[in-house]
């Protein structure tokens, strides 16, 4: 019998196969489906602050403050005592997975404001989170900011966080940073007790219809973003001292397989599951532990970061990209170039 | 501490709760000044708060007053304790049925906060004039005349009817006591259940009708027994008054607050009595109190019974020694020997004198307070003043100017009560958006749960629903607060302005006390030098303190966007002093709580921080020592009265100012007819964003203009040698059509001043700069002084263009049709309306021939509500005429006119048929055969009418007057029927199906938002399955009217579904087929609401969001297809191409039910998204499957 285990922020794991946040855990019935189908723990869907702030908006002015002076009305909307913000409803949705699951429910935070991380994240942790993933959508598009002034975003919110409450701490980081391990290791100095890797940014397109506008279309992932985390896991695995997780382009068993070879402690996904549902995650704990079996490994430990940097006869191969002579190698199809 | 049994409620939950607590089944009917008492009890029932006996009242609203009458008098013919709310036009609809249910001896109590009746105009105000429409029919009547009063008598009447089975109309003045916050003692339910005498409640209950011993009820009698029959509930109106006295009697006991059927107050010897009844009398008594003091022989009787009447206890209450009287009502019956309330006081008083009984004392009988006039100490003096004097009229009016019967009394406008000296006043101005109305409704809560004081609310409103002005009128005191009238000039400790622009606009000072507290929202540096001369001068005469702070920047530093309302509140509570500071903000921090809660936390928070923010932003401003003798400077708006029109000038400009109270009855149209074309004068500055127009890059599509809600960008074609004296700054291009001729211009012109700031036209504007899609053929840009300026230069240069051939004009196309004049402008409904762009086209197209049969709601009150109205006339005097019969019967209203309009027309027909030979024989038979369906003809038929007028002139054949009279009716006129959902769908469908049915011409125009807008989101028929509207608090279970599709049924009507924010073209195709159908046409135009929880900048979004959903799909029926052997149904927009629950996503109305029933959100989701699909498919058979795609044409 192989041990899949494997140690998430020092949560003991059956297995290193986590859904990331994504809409299936609206869905008290899918998140089962998936506790069933393997999953080892599930990150429940982020909490956005930009989202709560929207729905204050609405609810200001729609349903608490709608008056308009005229005198035959005070209001358009009944009074609804029922009616439950957005930090209320994912808190009782996060109570109600943890009641419902038996694997560990990692919150998922985006805040804008400093009040809104802490707050929020104190709130989460009453609910019953195991862990606290946080999810800094931060597109560093300020012409004034600099990358350290980045980096210290992150440095500061963890230091406050890690002040307010005592979950373990995930970052979610984007690929943007122009030293990646030297700020990871900051992180780990700064008391997170996982990175992972790498968030996917929404990226609009222009839809060239008239009027031209920005289209808002979500792009799933694909196999072929997996190598982005395979070479900044690759070079992490070992050298820091906290959970790696691979996060982005996860679909098949084997994307899965080679990010535990390059360093990963849990590999999330997302995009596979919304597109073939909880079953594509058994399909890939099936074909992990068969290709284990096969290769005769005996548990994912031994397996994890076997491939990594370090591990690697030739370490530079990571780093080198033999660019030059792949670009001299590549053979177009007849006819194209003569 | 103040005691714990004490609640700081407004008159309508009061009287509400009382009702809801001993009612099993309530069926109302929205209709202000009540709608709030079907409101609360719906809400209450909602959350399944139990009545005395357990269990939940069943709580429905009907389709009209009519059928709430009807439910209710089914449920107590059932056997349940029921009840209602309603007021004026509500009232008369029950009259009916009121009627009956007294006749069959029922035990019920209506509780009616009393409203003007529609007469030369409707007022939404309060007086007496609907419950007096009552008196005869066998209720009782029951007047309170405050908050307090109202939730006492509500139960008195409820044990009363119980035990006397005459059912108890109890009534409280609309407003006033309906909407005025007031700090009370609580009816506790212990005191409920003992006035409630359970063996009479299963006495009601076994009166019921039942198959277990069946009994008939509501015969039909011949004249051998019918007087008999009628003549025999006589003993128990005789014994009634004498039950109330009881059941008062017995709430005095366990309350300690006595009442009397008379109750008196005064001087025991006091030689001249005022008689009244409601608000008014304690205002009275206010006045008697203070003149007592000073010795005067004076006193009040405050009739609690009006009917049943009784003499015995009226004449047993009045002071033996009493010289005269005189008896004040609130309504007027024109023509009667005085009002209803003297006559009986006279009659009774009469009788005892001819008896012997006592001395005739002098009876003079008075008007006051109608449609809620204020009514005020001074006028309670002037009164006793009329009684003492030698030779006073026996007929008079108090509270105006009567300069043309001479019947008013003039009153002392500095007189004040000692106890209004006593009180603390304080004055609120802000904006209806701002949230000060509902911040003093907090604060007057706050002192009255958080101290021994006594606190009163009161709120006056504007007519306008976008940049509406509310001023906010407080009082407080150890004593009974009895001022049921505005607080005075000079009487205001504390006067706040939270809207810099209003120091320019109004007199705010006039009110503020002498040695009192000025607090202004500004964001000025230098707040002294920023106030107006007048404002500086009254400021250091009146010796007030001025205090400052930049609300919306402590708004915005805080996180609260532009919401100032709590942070103008603790500047209130931290300047007056009225709670200790960290009292008062634990207070406000504490009703923050509870208003955000479990909504948001976040919101709540954010609002303690803008509190504690606010004390470090509060400043006082030292006042410089200066002049502070000599006459106040004039208003700065003054001056501009000199340009205006003269009715405009006297009368319109003086309303607009806030100063219509002191216009005198002469200036007042003798029949309600009034000018159109005033809303230009307004000029209200509202909107802080405007549209520019970027000439260079524009398409001239017109699409902004059609889109706009209020008129307030406009094109023009026209010579380009008449800009040839244009402003510097006027914009003009040439015409890019080839349809006009060479030379011809186009400018696109925005009325800043006038404009709303909604957005619309940005949002229509389908053009991009090449370079920058963002910057498009109209832009909003901030108002700045220079920018209004050169506008308002512009656009008189544009208004003054000369109007270009209509008859050039493609009206058929956006361009073309956008160049024609709108005569609906500037109205004042909300910024971003979805309705008016409807009415606007409608007058482009149509509006020099319209007569316009308006159903009250938003489209009467934005139409016709005054001081300024917006339906005006074109270059030839020209327009729209309009007019507001009632909600339920606006289709038969609008018949009415058509019908009028045939018969003349036919008349003048006759008449020229008649003297052709004077007339000539070509010109005689042009008129009477002329075409007039389109435009052209009747431009025509103008011609021809202006040459029958020539030809007339100076002949002398037999009729030649008559069809000069007549003559104008040779010209087609359009009659246009419009009104929203709440009338067509629900009060006056059982009408508008009748006028289907006609063959008539008439053009219906019915502005569905889905719900009861004007009166404030109720849900009606219209309303879709999954909204959340009041009545509809758990989402609406059943799927919205077809009514489309009932009027398709007839088979003889157009119909149509448009929304212009979907399909501009379709919008207007429609309107051109459907005026020029001969038969009845009925546009159900989809119309975006406030009342959707949506940002109607988004309007357009929404209206294509719901035709692409299939929520709203647009479609046609033309009779005349089907009469050429064509299918008469197009169905003109695509199959639903977006899942409907992202519709639903995007409005709070549908949102707001996930977030608080998920379940049943998710199950009205689907089941709408089925009903949408289903009906789609409805219509594509109809169409007999062919979907009639129709091209823009553009």
């Amino acid at each position: 019998m192989i041990d899949l285990s494997t140690d998430y922020v020092g949560l003991k794991l059956k297995n290193p196969l986590v859904p990331s946040a994504s809409p299936l855990s609206h869905d008290i019935d899918m998140a089962r489906r998936l506790e069933d189908a393997g999953a080892a723990a599930i990150v429940m869907y982020s909490l956005f602050e930009e989202d709560v702030r929207a729905e204050d908006t609405m609810a200001d002015r729609f349903l608490l403050n709608s008056a308009l002076g005229h005198a035959e009305s005070d209001g358009f909307m009944p009074d609804e005592p029922e009616f439950k913000g957005m930090v209320e409803r994912h808190l009782e949705q996060l109570a109600k997975l943890k009641r419902s699951l038996e694997i560990p429910v990692v919150a998922s935070l985006n805040g804008v404001s400093s009040t809104g991380w802490l707050e929020f994240s104190r709130e989460l942790e009453a609910a019953g989170a195991d862990a606290l993933e946080l999810n800094v959508y931060h597109l560093a598009a300020d012409m004034t900011e600099s990358g350290h002034s980045v980096e210290c975003r992150y440095f500061d919110l963890l230091t406050e966080l890690r002040g307010e409450v005592k979950l373990p701490i995930i970052m979610k980081l984007s690929p943007f940073f122009s030293s990646l391990p030297n700020f990871v290791k900051q992180l780990e100095y700064a008391g997170a007790k996982g990175v992972s890797l790498f968030n996917r940014f929404y990226q609009p397109d222009i839809d060239l219809g008239d009027p031209l506008t920005l289209s808002d279309q979500i792009h799933l992932s694909t196999s072929d973003e997996a190598l982005l985390r395979l070479r900044w896991l690759s070079i992490l695995h070992g050298r820091v001292n906290l959970t790696l997780a691979a996060t982005g382009g996860v679909h098949t068993w084997e994307d899965a397989v080679k990010m535990l070879l390059a360093g990963a402690d849990v590999v999330h996904m997302a995009s596979c599951l919304l597109q073939h549902g909880p079953g594509r995650l058994f399909e890939i704990l099936a074909g992990l532990t068969r290709w284990m079996e096969e290769r005769e490994y005996e548990s994912v430990a031994q397996l994890k970061g076997s491939m990594s940097q370090r591990n690697l006869p030739k370490p530079d191969a990571v780093c080198r990209a033999n660019y030059v002579s792949m670009i001299d190698r590549f053979e177009p199809p007849a006819g194209v170039w003569r | 501490m103040s005691k714990k049994n004490t609640l700081t409620i407004d008159g309508n939950e009061a009287t509400a709760r009382v009702a809801y607590q001993v009612s099993e089944v309530i069926a109302i009917y929205p209709i202000t000044p009540s709608s709030n008492m079907g409101e609360w009890a719906d809400e209450w029932a909602a959350k399944a708060q139990p009545n005395l006996w357990g269990n939940v009242p069943r709580v429905i609203e009907m389709q009209s007053e009519g059928g709430a009458a009807g439910a209710l008098h089914g449920a107590l013919t059932g056997g349940a304790l029921a009840t209602s709310f309603t007021a004026s036009q509500g009232l008369l609809l029950f009259i009916p049925n009121m009627y009956k249910i007294a006749g069959e001896l029922t035990s019920l109590v209506m509780h009616v906060s009393a409203r003007a009746l529609a007469s030369h105009a409707l007022s939404i105000f309060g007086d007496h004039s609907d419950v007096m429409a009552c008196r005869a029919t066998g209720f009782a009547m029951l007047a309170s005349g405050s908050v307090q009063e109202a939730q006492d008598f509500a139960l008195i009447a409820q044990a009363a009817t119980l035990e006397g089975r005459v059912p108890v109309l109890h009534f409280f003045d609309g407003f006033r006591t309906s909407h005025e916050v007031s700090k009370i003692d609580a009816v506790e339910q212990d005191v409920i259940r003992a006035m409630i005498d359970q063996d009479l409640v299963d006495a009601h209950r076994r009166r019921a009708l039942s198959p277990e011993h069946p009994v008939i009820r509501g015969t039909s009698q011949n004249p051998d027994v019918f007087f008999q029959s009628r003549e025999r509930c006589n003993p128990w109106y005789t014994a009634f008054p004498g039950i109330v006295q009881k059941a008062m009697d017995k709430f005095a006991g366990l309350t300690g607050r006595q009442y009397k059927l008379f109750d008196y107050v005064g001087a025991a010897d006091a030689e001249q009595v005022i008689v009244m009844m409601g608000s008014g009398a304690d205002t009275a008594e206010e006045t008697v109190l203070h003149l007592n003091a000073q010795g005067e022989k004076v006193g009040l009787l405050k009739v609690r019974l009006f009917r049943p009447w009784s003499a015995v206890d009226l004449l047993a209450a009045l002071p033996a020694g009493v010289k005269s009287v005189a008896v004040l009502d609130r309504t007027k019956e024109p023509g009667a020997d005085g009002e209803p309330l003297y006559k009986d006081v006279l009659g009774s008083l009469a009788q005892a004198a001819a008896d012997g009984e006592r001395t005739m004392p002098r009876v003079i009988g008075g008007r006051y307070g109608l449609g809620s006039k204020e009514f005020t100490p001074a006028m309670v003096k002037s009164v006793f003043d009329a009684l003492k004097a030698p030779l006073g009229r026996r007929e008079f009016t108090v509270g105006i100017n009567d300069d043309v019967s001479n019947l008013s009394l003039a009153w002392d406008p500095d007189f004040r009560t000692d106890a209004a000296r006593k009180c603390q006043s304080a004055l609120f101005w802000g904006l209806g958006s701002d949230g000060t109305v509902s911040a003093n409704k907090n604060s007057i809560k706050i002192i009255g749960e958080a101290t021994d004081l006594h606190a009163q609310g009161y709120f006056v409103y504007d007519s306008k629903k976008s940049g509406a002005v509310t001023i906010s009128h407080l009082r407080f005191g150890p004593e009974k607060i009895r001022s049921a009238y505005l607080v005075e000039p000079g009487m205001a400790q504390f006067v706040a302005c939270h809207q810099t622009v209003f120091v320019e606009r109004y007199d705010l000072l006039d009110h503020a006390a002498p040695g009192g507290v000025f607090l202004l929202n500004t964001p000025a540096a230098d707040v002294w030098a920023s106030l107006p001369e007048r404002m500086r001068m009254q400021i250091r005469k009146k010796g007030l303190k001025l205090y400052a702070i930049d609300a919306y920047k402590v708004a915005e530093d805080a996180g609260m966007g532009r919401r100032i309302n709590t942070i103008m509140q603790t500047c209130f509570f931290a300047i007056s002093g009225i709670l200790p500071r960290e009292q008062a903000i634990a207070a406000i921090k504490q009703a923050v709580e509870k208003t955000y809660g479990r909504k948001s936390k976040r919101l709540a928070d954010l609002n303690f921080k803008a509190i504690d923010m606010t004390l470090e932003h509060l400043r006082e401003i030292a006042v410089p020592a200066g002049e502070a003798t000599g006459e106040l400077p004039a208003m700065s708006h003054a001056a501009a009265a000199g340009v205006l029109p003269a009715f405009v000038r006297e009368v319109t400009l003086p309303i607009f100012l806030g100063q219509g109270d002191g216009l005198p009855v002469s200036l007042m149209p003798e029949d309600g007819t009034f000018p159109v074309g005033t809303a230009k004068y307004e000029k209200r500055n509202i909107a802080l964003e405007v549209p520019v127009w970027e000439a260079d890059i524009c398409t001239q599509c017109g699409k902004c203009v059609f889109v706009c809600p209020h008129s307030a960008i406009r094109a023009r074609a026209f010579a380009e040698t008449e800009a040839a004296k244009a402003p510097a700054a006027f914009k003009h291009v040439p015409a890019k059509s080839k349809d006009y001729p060479a030379g011809t211009h186009i400018s696109y012109q925005v009325a800043t001043e006038d404009c709303t700031g909604c957005g619309d036209c940005v949002e229509a504007c389908p053009i991009h700069d090449k370079s920058n899609v963002s910057r498009k053929a109209v832009n909003m840009v901030p108002v700045t002084s220079d920018l209004r300026d050169r506008e308002r230069t512009n656009l008189d240069f544009f208004l003054a263009l000369p109007e270009f051939d209509r008859t050039a004009l493609k009206h058929t196309t956006i361009p073309g049709s956008m160049l024609l004049d709108p005569l609906f402008e500037y109205s004042g409904a909300c910024a971003g309306c979805g309705e008016t762009p409807y009415i606007r086209l409608a007058t482009q197209l149509f509006g020099d021939r319209m007569l316009i049969a308006n159903a009250t709601g938003c489209s009467s009150i934005y139409g016709g509500n005054l001081p300024t109205t917006p339906y005006t006339t074109n270059a030839q005097g020209r327009g729209p005429a309009w007019s507001n019969s009632l909600f339920e019967d606006n289709a038969e209203f609008g018949l009415g006119m058509r019908l009028a309009a045939d018969h003349q027309m036919d008349y003048a027909k006759a008449l020229v048929r008649e003297m052709a030979d004077v007339i000539g024989g070509d010109l005689a038979q042009a008129l009477v055969e002329a075409d007039q369906r389109e435009e052209a003809g009747i431009q025509a038929q103008r011609e021809r009418v202006a040459a029958l007028l020539a030809k007339l002139k100076g002949t002398n054949p037999p009729r030649v007057g008559e069809l000069i009279a007549v003559a104008e009716w040779l010209v087609r006129r359009s009659v246009w029927i419009i009104g929203g959902d709440g009338w067509a769908y629900d009060i006056g469908y059982g009408g508008l199906d009748h006028v289907l049915a006609q063959p008539y011409d008439v053009n219906i125009l019915v502005l569905d938002t889905e719900v009861y807008s004007n009166t404030g989101g109720q849900t009606s028929k219209a309303t879709p399955i999954g909204a959340v509207a009041k009545f509809s608090a758990g989402g609406k279970a059943t799927a919205k009217k077809d009514l489309a599709k009932l009027a398709m049924d007839y088979g003889h009507v157009y119909v149509a579904h448009v929304a212009y924010g979907a399909k501009d073209v379709h919008t207007l195709k429609v309107f051109h087929e459907a005026e020029s159908y001969p038969g009845p046409s009925l546009i159900v135009a989809y119309s975006p609401c406030i009342a959707h929880g949506v940002d109607m900048l988004y309007n357009l979004r929404q209206q294509d969001m719901a035709v692409k959903t299939g929520h709203w799909p647009l479609f046609r029926h033309d009779p005349r297809l089907e009469a050429a052997g064509d299918t008469p149904f197009r169905l003109d927009s695509a199959p639903p191409s977006v899942p409907l629950k992202e519709f639903m996503a995007s409005e709070t109305r549908f949102a707001m039910l996930s977030r608080s029933h998920p379940e049943t959100a998710a199950q009205l989701a689907e089941a709408a998204q089925a009903e949408v699909t289903r009906r789609f498919t409805g219509y594509q058979d109809l169409a007999a499957g062919h979907v009639h795609e129709q091209k823009t044409g553009e």
